[in-house]
């Protein structure tokens, strides 16, 4: 076990490094930086300015210098400073955090509690017009984009009852009504997305399981048909279940970066699409990695997981 | 994931046969498959429907609601929008295509090449390929757009790279077990080369999930280009796209015309719909012990 996971942590830290050039040089590449931006937006005019914001924002040096500085100072918890806010990184980054884990929490929430149940029923009902309902419904939900959704929704929200949701991000502590509200029409979108993945799993996984003999005897047994789906056979099918909400919990991410733009929701996703268009690096750079660590924490964090839920997985020797 | 595409029975039956015959097997499939056939029709014939220019505007009939002129309505520029969605499906067409058949190919090869060669190299690869699968397909091809430019080939690349690496393991793991056939040893005892080996008598065995495989992230392709184009680091202006018809004007008109909104994103949710709904098909004909997956 515990060479298991040293194992994992050093490939995952190979990751993160390797990452963390491909970012890196991929950044460089893109045609303009911020002093571009800022000459053909800020009325700058003066090349001898140009020299000097160069110069303090350290873009005059070579690439590899460059590198080699953004490691040093990330070693020593030093994100670097925000070239558009002349702050530093992480103090911009910190209030964003809770706006997006917050939605990617409660679109998780709405993807299991969709996703699971549908896909029991579509699997104890294989092949009847209920299951072909149910399945058409969730394939429509992986076709529609999440942020589409969340248009149409506030749409039909306006339409039917006249009432236009906050379009100004609303905290907790001032109206926790409001702020639900806001936060409940993207969190439908998103996870009606996921629980789209979630549904397919488990109808897929809990079909296999429902043709094992340990199930027959169960029936056999006299056991009410409920307890043998949702005690005996789910317990079995719920391991690829896992797995796939654990990558959907990190790939959120992606699908949160427009719908945080369409519903106005300051969070990282909608603020790193900022970023990029203004080529601030260090924000960039932080946020990518950041996300990357997102996705390496939660698939190791489901493979731990499964030796918790299935006493028949075991790592190391 | 072990995959592994046997050869095909032999069938004497025609095309037009093992056709109808897939279309009563799998009635939803062959729905999907309609789908497709009818926006890869109206995206070839776009000049022909079209009522419109798409991109001529028309101040004197901004935000028109949908009527016996403009079927779908027009933008906040006097666009008619039904023209336009017809032309943005060569755009989506050609973006979801493209950059799906850049990444099965080039995933392709370097699957097959790491498969083959084992060892180290392909130690070394698979690690690559968690970096570039380190990222959600949309944080890398966002970063990847705005490195690259908006253009069209450039969007393209954009998410075929992020798309890349799915295509290298399944074609991976599918030549790891290939390789211990009996056939690919006589191969080898007859003194084949390496190359030759692995393009002639490896790759053609594992068409059947190339083909799940392409199909499958078509429909996260054309997903990935509207999102691009909504954001507008996707497909630039004048090519009318699906994902930018939804972009910021849309949202801004979206309560006094929200035909702007509903009809190019009914397009999206289509073509993706149509796409899944024939790779599932496909997937469940070519490759059984796919299915679910």
């Amino acid at each position: 076990m515990k060479t298991y996971l040293a194992q994992r942590l050093g490939i995952a830290a190979l990751t993160l490094f390797g990452m963390s050039l491909v970012i890196f040089v991929l950044l460089r590449l893109a045609p303009g930086d911020i002093v571009d931006i800022l000459f053909s937006t800020g009325g700058y005019v003066n090349p001898s300015e140009r020299v000097a914001i160069e110069k303090e924002l350290g873009l005059d040096k070579p690439l590899w210098a460059q590198y080699v500085e953004w490691m040093r100072n990330m070693a020593t918890g030093d994100l670097g400073k925000s070239y558009r806010y002349d702050l530093p990184a992480w103090e911009i980054i910190r209030p964003l955090l809770p706006v997006t884990i917050e939605l990617a929490t409660l679109s998780m929430i709405v993807a299991v509690l969709l996703g699971v149940p549908t896909g029991v029923i579509s699997a104890v009902r294989q092949d009847s017009t209920l299951d072909y309902v149910l399945r058409v419904v969730s394939l429509a939900g992986l076709s529609m984009p999440s942020f589409w959704l969340g248009m149409v929704i506030i749409l039909a929200l306006v339409a039917w009852i006249g009432w236009i949701p906050p379009m100004t991000y609303v905290p907790a502590r001032e109206n926790l009504k409001l702020h639900m509200i806001q936060f409940a029409l993207p969190a439908l979108a998103v996870g009606y997305r996921s629980s789209a993945l979630i549904m397919r799993i488990t109808r897929s996984a809990l079909l296999e399981v429902m043709r094992e003999d340990y199930i027959r005897t169960a029936r056999a047994k006299g056991q009410g048909e409920r307890t043998v789906i949702w005690n005996h056979a789910l317990k079995n099918a719920i391991l690829p279940v896992v797995t796939v909400i654990g990558i959907e919990f990190a790939f959120l991410i992606g699908g949160l970066v427009v719908t945080e733009t369409v519903f106005n929701l300051p969070g990282i996703a909608r603020f790193l699409v900022q970023a990029i268009l203004w080529r601030d690096y260090p924000i960039v750079q932080t946020l990518v990695m950041f996300i990357a660590m997102v996705v390496i924490i939660s698939n190791l964090a489901v493979d731990m997981l499964y030796g918790v839920l299935d006493p028949r997985v075991r790592y190391g020797n | 994931m072990v995959v592994v595409a046997l050869p095909a029975p032999r069938s004497d039956r025609g095309w037009p046969e093992t056709l109808l015959r897939f279309c009563r097997k799998k009635p939803l499939g062959a729905a999907g498959g309609f789908i497709m056939l009818v926006i890869v029709f109206t995206a070839i014939f776009a000049n022909v429907l079209q009522t419109h220019d798409p991109i001529a505007t028309n101040a004197a009939a901004t935000l028109a609601p949908p009527s016996a002129a403009h079927w779908l309505g027009t933008d906040h520029l006097g666009r008619d929008i039904y023209s336009r969605i017809l032309h943005g499906a060569r755009v989506s067409l050609l973006v979801g295509l493209g950059s799906t058949l850049v990444a099965s190919l080039l995933g392709g090869i370097i699957g097959l090449l790491s498969g083959y060669v084992g060892g180290k190299t392909d130690l070394v690869v698979q690690r690559f390929m968690d970096i570039l699968q380190g990222l959600p397909l949309l944080v890398l091809a966002l970063v990847m757009a705005a490195a690259l430019g908006p253009s069209i080939p450039n969007v393209i690349l954009a998410i075929s790279i992020p798309i890349m690496p799915r295509a290298a393991r399944v074609i991976r793991s599918s030549v790891l077990s290939i390789r211990e056939f009996q056939y690919v040893e006589a191969a080898r005892s007859l003194g084949l080369t390496h190359l030759r080996i692995a393009f002639r008598h490896i790759l053609p065995n594992t068409v059947g999930p190339f083909i799940v495989l392409g199909t499958a992230q078509l429909g996260s392709a054309i997903l990935t280009e509207a999102a691009l184009s909504f954001l507008g680091l996707g497909v630039p202006e004048p090519y009318p796209s699906w994902g930018r018809m939804l972009s910021v004007s849309a949202a801004e008109y979206a309560q006094k015309a929200p035909w702007l909104v509903l009809f190019p994103g009914i397009a999206i949710s289509l073509a993706v719909f149509g796409s899944n709904l024939l790779g599932d098909a496909l997937r469940d004909t070519l490759d059984p012990r796919l299915r679910g997956a």
